[in-house]
């Protein structure tokens, strides 16, 4: 079983097709910094900023955005983690039911501006799930969405409010945010890299990309 | 595991177990928000089919269903009830035409869980099948032990009492022993089932010797129908001779915690004061056994879904 | 004249120790002659080259539920089994509703059956009123009525004192006396066998001490007594031990043995399926092997079905509640002819098991072939492999452990009286 901390992104096998980095640990570290400047500048009453990581990619995300908001402000944002499995709308016609997650939010979120953080933003259905958990935490005076990555294909009418990148894919193509390793340490290297699967024209359907649903 | 029984823990493989107590580690903070309810199995149909009434099962069962936001309903019938025109197995394809999600079954015989998953599409929880298996009571005990622990692997676990006639000792020694554990027995020889080394335990009649250096023990419940049938002579030697207390605990290691099915007969299976404090962690058994029974709902809940789709 | 002749088989006559290939000549209700090239004219023929010709079989231990159960079997349907199983004479337990404690019901017993059944019925009469185990019941009526032995089968004469008057009157009318033995205190409400099925299934056991402990004392009271003693389905080791010692004591003792409990191990009941509920229960693979051994060196005389119906709803209920007894008459020689294909008994002597030997115990007509004897015959192939389906068979029930099963060793004709009552493919031709 292992604790809180067992989960591991099921390893990618590198032999199944191209893959190119197309993000890497300094330009995340970029584009964090500038996501923290546009939510300071959005935002009137930083001290009710509430982030909140959708695991597993959006964890350590989260932490590193906390640290440069706190550097930018002075203040130490609230940081929680919402698992959304099981609020997930294609559980009904899945023939296993995924791993789930592990949640913990230090409080309600009751009044606060919510910031979701998510590795990488396609079908909207995962931060919709996400906007359905959060609701049972409290009744927060807005949400906003951090998407390191963006990679189109939406399926709900769901804004960005802040994209470190568009990246367009092409069917076939996946995105995979990396983080390694996972743990308390504020040292894990960063990388987003785009994979061609090999021969497979079926690919992954939109809704079951690599990086946000698997 | 949609669509999969949960008839016993002896069928279950390590990679099983772990799975399920990983997921209830999980659901256990559902139960600590101020709304406990997720909609995951959201217009689901949850069957509580309980041939022999137990108050705490069922209610852990409803509550767990109710936390996934599936529709639980309670179908208790009594045996003596089930007249002669409908057997068993009737009253169980009736239910299976209302096409229950899940079906969870008490009985006080051993197999009808069985018997009724056999004609059933559904996938059935076994809640407890006479002196048989008990799996969910053992799936939270070892849930609770891993928590007090941090593993299970490698520590030595006693269960105390009427091994022969107790469904919760089998499916703990079953689901300690896959996952590395050392278990012991004990109880007066009349209440130790014969050939009891093909459970893969070894059984003590000195409860100081099973007791020597354990880091779990756990008290099976006296059943009172078994007062009037000649296997011990009376509660105050069963309690003088497998009673705990904390003078007797001091045989197993200083950080050994005390565990117990319940509901407790108090001062015959344990001690008053050991029934209510640490190390006992009752009430952790049964605060674990909603997050368990979550997870095995959310784990196999379901028919006719396509499998193996991802 | 009627004439069946029965050509080129392995004729297996135990009463005379024959077993050659020859053809066999049936003139009316009568066996004529056996012998090589025999001829006859008008005569019915039945072809058996690779088949074995032997005596009809003999079953001492049937429940055929009539009258009062015919909802689970019947005189009709029970004879249709028998001889579809070979058995050309079958011996019908007391347990029915009302007790066959009564010439009347003995006499209505035999009324039923000369009319509905293909195969001879013989009736075993209680050996104590209602099977209470308390006042013994009239046994010369009943034997003059046509009760062939005396038995509280289903039941067992846990009184001492009780049991030891059954076996003393029992010699009045010179009868075997047919025990069930399994001491009732002992083996509380198991239901399995006691040991590490028990134990894992978490289902009451019930130890071959509870068979072996009655067993001894029975054996002990027929020295007391000097009577006919014959030991109902002996399922334990220790049981063929102690028969044996009684044997050799030269007490009156003679027993039976189920096919089940010569097949199957208590490894069956693992999916709680309550065909394989029966009493006593089904033991382990080392009792199995004392009973086949037992059964070879004729320690236990012959082989008896313990046909027991019961109707699909009863049995489908709780392990615990459901009746004992599986059906047996037409699954047995395929089950048994198993100990053939293995090389452990000669076709010979297991026929003698299933006809000669039990006839002689009862002391009923049958079992030879020899010219003159009654032809009540069985034609078996012993190579041909079935698959068996109680929906498709002669019983109304379907409560057996073979449901379903391949089983090699076939019937292929049955007469009794000379007269072709089954045929493998033609079913059931008379009645």
């Amino acid at each position: 079983m292992g604790g809180l901390e067992s989960f591991k992104p099921a390893p990618v096998d590198a032999e199944q097709g191209e893959e190119r980095v197309v993000l890497d640990d300094t330009s995340i570290h970029r584009a964090l910094m500038r996501i923290a400047h546009e939510i300071v500048e959005s935002n009137a009453d930083l001290k009710l900023l509430y982030l909140v990581a959708i695991p597993n990619g959006g964890v350590p995300l989260a932490r590193r955005l906390a640290q440069n908001l706190e550097s930018l402000t002075g203040n130490a944002p609230r940081l929680g983690i919402l698992d959304t499995t099981l609020y997930r709308d294609d559980l009904a016609t899945r023939g296993t039911r995924p791993r789930l997650r592990r949640t913990e939010m230090p409080s309600s979120v009751d009044q606060s501006l919510v910031i979701l953080v998510e590795d990488v933003v396609s079908t909207g259905r995962t931060i919709r799930a996400a906007m359905d958990a959060l609701m049972d935490f409290g009744r927060p005076q807005s949400v906003q969405v951090v998407a390191l990555v963006d990679r189109g294909h939406r399926e709900l009418p769901i804004k960005i409010d802040y994209v470190g990148k568009n990246i367009p894919t092409q069917p076939g193509e996946s995105v995979v945010f990396r983080s390694e390793p996972q743990d308390e340490s504020s040292d894990e290297a960063l990388e987003v890299v785009v994979q061609s699967l090999a021969g497979s024209d079926s690919g992954l359907n939109p809704s079951q990309g690599v990086g946000e649903l698997a | 595991m949609i669509g999969q029984d949960l008839l016993g823990i002896e069928s279950l493989d390590r990679e099983r177990i772990e799975l399920i107590l990983e997921t209830a580690e999980k659901m256990q903070e559902i139960g600590t928000r101020d709304v406990k309810k997720v909609p995951t199995l959201r217009g689901r149909t949850v069957v509580n089919l309980f041939f022999e009434p137990s108050t705490r099962t069922q209610t852990s069962f409803e509550i767990a269903g109710k936390r996934l936001a599936a529709d639980v309903v309670n179908f208790s019938v009594s045996s003596s009830s089930l007249s002669k025109a409908e057997s068993l197995l009737d009253t169980a394809k009736t239910l299976d035409a209302m096409d229950p999600d899940a079906v969870i079954v008490r009985h006080k015989v051993a197999g009808v869980p069985q018997r009724i998953a056999d004609v059933l599409d559904a996938p059935v929880i076994n809640a407890g099948d006479g002196a048989h298996e008990h799996p969910t009571q053992a799936l939270l005990d070892m849930l609770t032990v891993y928590q007090e622990k941090g593993r299970i692997e490698g520590l030595s676990v006693a269960i105390i009492g009427d091994i022969a006639h107790s469904r919760v000792a089998r499916s703990n020694i079953y689901g300690f022993t896959r996952l590395g554990a050392e278990v012991r027995v004990a109880g007066p020889p009349t209440m130790l089932p014969p050939q009891v080394d093909v459970l893969g335990v070894k059984a003590y009649t000195s409860l100081r010797e099973a007791l020597d250096g354990v880091d779990v023990v756990m008290a099976l419940r006296i059943q009172n129908e078994r007062l009037g049938g000649g296997i011990f002579p009376s509660v105050r030697e069963y309690s003088s001779t497998f009673g705990l207390d904390r003078a007797k605990l001091r045989f197993a290691r200083p950080d050994a915690i005390v565990m117990h099915p319940g509901p407790v007969n108090r001062g015959v299976e344990l001690s008053h004061d050991l029934a209510d404090h640490r190390p006992s962690v009752i009430l952790d058994q049964v605060r674990n056994g909603v997050a368990l029974r979550m997870a095995l709902l959310y784990l196999i809940a379901g028919r006719d879904f396509p499998q193996d789709q991802e | 004249m009627s004439r069946v002749l029965i050509r080129g088989g392995r004729v297996l006559d135990p009463s005379v120790d024959y077993d050659a290939v020859a053809d066999l000549l049936i003139e009316d209700e009568r066996v004529v002659e056996v012998g090589v090239g025999l001829e006859a004219e008008n005569a019915e023929i039945i072809e058996a080259k690779g088949k074995w010709v032997a005596p009809g079989f003999v079953d001492l231990h049937v429940h055929l539920r009539e009258p009062g159960q015919e909802y689970k079997e019947d005189l009709a349907s029970g004879g249709r089994a028998a001889v579809a199983g070979g058995f050309t004479s079958v011996c019908c337990m007391a347990n029915t509703d009302p007790v066959n404690d009564d010439p009347a019901v003995t006499q209505y017993i035999l009324d039923r059956a000369a009319k509905d059944s293909p195969a001879r019925i013989f009736p075993i009469a209680a050996a104590t009123r209602r099977l209470a185990g308390e006042l013994m019941t009239e046994m010369a009526a009943l034997k003059e009525a046509g009760a062939v032995a005396f038995s509280d089968d289903g039941k067992t004469i846990m009184d001492a004192w009780v049991m030891r008057n059954v076996l003393e009157y029992s010699k009045l009318v010179d009868a075997a006396v047919v025990i069930h033995a399994e001491d009732c205190g002992l083996r509380a409400d198991g239901v399995v066998n006691e040991g590490r099925m028990s134990t894992r299934l978490g289902l009451p056991g019930n130890p071959v001490e509870a068979e072996e402990i009655h067993i001894a004392r029975d054996i002990r009271l027929a020295r007391l007594t000097g009577a006919r003693l014959h030991v109902g389905h002996v399922s334990s080791g220790g049981s063929v031990e102690l028969i044996r010692q009684a044997k050799e004591d030269g007490l009156s003792v003679t027993a039976e043995v189920t096919p089940h409990h010569l097949a199957l191990t208590d490894a069956i009941t693992e999916g709680f399926d309550t065909s394989t509920k029966m009493a006593p229960p089904l033991r382990t693979e080392s009792d199995v092997e004392r009973l086949r051994a037992g059964l070879v060196e004729g320690v236990i005389d012959c082989v008896a079905t313990d046909h027991a119906p019961h109707a699909v709803y009863e049995k489908d209920v709780e392990y615990t509640a459901a009746p004992c007894g599986v059906l047996g008459l037409e699954t047995a020689f395929g089950v048994v002819n198993d100990m053939v294909q293995c090389g452990e008994i000669s076709p010979l002597e297991l026929m003698r098991r299933m006809s000669t030997a039990p006839a002689q115990i009862f002391d009923l007509e049958g079992g030879s072939l020899q010219s003159g004897a009654v032809a009540d015959i069985v034609v078996l192939d012993p190579e041909e492999s079935w698959v068996y389906d109680p929906a498709e068979g002669f019983s109304k029930s379907r409560n057996s452990p073979w449901a379903g099963e391949r089983l090699k060793g076939q019937v292929s004709a049955t007469l009794v009286d000379g007269r072709i009552v089954y045929q493998a493919g033609r079913g059931v031709l008379a009645r």
